[in-house]
């Protein structure tokens, strides 16, 4: 069953060296207020699996300036210098992917498939150490699915059974890694009652949603 | 022509490219210019490969939405008719062969339709986002770039030396001298930029430039 908790309650699921993902395209749709939480908690050790690393001073960017992070994938970095500088010092071990490869390797990890099959990478460096297959005289690499101990979304709307729904460009990631962790937290703008949200507009099943996180009213935002 | 005027016609001659009714993905800079100098009468659909279909002009002032933005993470808008959707639907619509076209710049290109534009070791890393399953995934790959860099430096080789964001995938290139297409046999210019010679374009670029 889907809980409505604090903060500080949704926070102290995230331990030390946990693997977590996190929604969110440069900041958009990113849970901005469970960001902030973690780094001020001070977890270390962190795998994190991201789209980005969002804007240098936003609250994604902030996992990696504070140190929260020890390993990252991601398909781009370019947004936040500090995730690059702490590439090249080693402190910050980082994995690139390319976009729609990640979002397949998390999809498949909910949808308990062994991995996916994609062009995408092929004659790239992105081949190297993997295995290719043939399928009708095609070459596709095999992806393996990506899966965490805790993701943290962002949603517009969610009703005390945990469905979601999600608002323009701000879903993203989030569908995806609400199937593929074994702990779902999401930070939400509005949280309604039962039966308040058509079976037909919800977008992510509330069984896939452990806590709701209502996100506190402030000014917005980062991106821009 | 000044080199202004140069880009300008690149961003022109990019823009008729299209049928009505295509569906483009435009990479950012230069292939984002394009959207505003289609040809009367020609409507393509934009994608942006964060989530949605319909992509609009930039918001007014005051009217930004933070939950909508586009690829560069940049405020904008959805047409009527568009619609949003997760990751993985957007890069099934990408890799699925859905997308018509994809215009992106490039650090090089060669002439076997190689591109290099994610990362260039040691310097530059960020990544390569939606770029590879782009070009791997829509119909036809459209690069659009300067001719060379901004010290002169050839960008249209015969081998690219960069990591590759894609073997093999580039259909066009076109840049502020001219429009050249990927070939079995190499790179035809097919057309020069006004005022150019064939033998200017060519002492640009490293890779054998044909004759059409």
């Amino acid at each position: 069953m889907t809980q409505i908790v604090s903060l500080e309650e949704a926070i102290a699921k995230i331990q030390n060296g946990m693997t977590i993902m996190v929604g969110g395209f440069i900041g958009c749709g990113a849970p901005d207020q469970l960001l902030e939480a973690v780094c001020e908690k001070e977890v270390k050790a962190l795998t994190v699996i991201a789209n980005d690393t969002g804007i240098l001073g936003d609250a994604m960017s902030q996992l990696i300036v504070k140190h929260c992070a020890s390993k990252l994938i991601a398909t781009h970095i370019g947004t936040n210098k500090e995730t690059g500088r702490q590439m090249t010092t080693g402190e910050l071990d980082v994995k690139l992917v390319p976009q729609g490869t990640l979002a397949e390797q998390i999809r498949a990890a909910g949808a308990g498939l062994g991995g996916i099959l994609t062009p995408t990478g092929i004659g790239t460096i992105i081949e190297e150490g993997k295995q290719k297959l043939v399928v009708d005289g095609h070459e596709y690499l095999l992806e393996l699915p990506v899966r965490a101990n805790v993701a943290l979304l962002r949603a517009h709307k969610a009703d005390k059974a945990g469905n979601l729904v999600y608002r323009r460009a701000a879903r993203n990631f989030n569908p995806l890694m609400a199937m593929a962790a074994d702990i779902v937290i999401a930070e939400v703008d509005h949280i309604v009652e039962v039966g308040e949200i058509d079976p037909d507009e919800v977008m992510t099943p509330g069984i896939f949603v452990d806590y709701l996180v209502q996100k506190l009213p402030r000014e917005v935002s980062n991106v821009g | 022509m000044d080199k202004e005027a140069r880009m300008e016609w690149l961003v022109k001659r990019v823009a008729q490219e299209f049928e009505t009714g295509d569906v483009v993905n435009l990479g950012i800079g230069i292939p984002t210019k394009v959207a505003n100098a289609l040809p009367e009468g020609i409507k393509i659909i934009l994608q942006s490969e964060n989530g949605y279909m319909g992509v609009g002009p930039a918001p007014e002032t005051g009217k930004e939405d933070p939950d909508t933005v586009n690829a560069g993470g940049q405020y904008a808008t959805i047409l009527p008719g568009g619609c949003s959707f997760d990751s993985a639907t957007s890069f099934a619509i990408i890799r699925g062969g859905h997308v018509d076209a994809t215009v992106l710049g490039a650090l090089q290109v060669d002439e076997e339709g190689n591109l290099a534009n994610w990362m260039i070791p040691g310097k530059m890393v960020p990544g390569m986002g939606g770029a590879m399953d782009l070009v791997v995934g829509a119909r036809r790959v459209i690069v659009a770039m300067e001719h060379t860099t901004k010290t002169g430096g050839l960008k249209i080789l015969k081998k690219c030396t960069l990591p590759l964001t894609a073997a093999k995938q580039v259909n066009l290139i076109i840049t502020d001298m001219g429009v050249m297409a990927v070939t079995p046999k190499g790179l035809v210019l097919k057309e020069i930029a006004p005022g150019l010679s064939f033998e200017e374009v060519q002492a640009c670029t490293e890779a054998t430039l044909i004759k059409p």
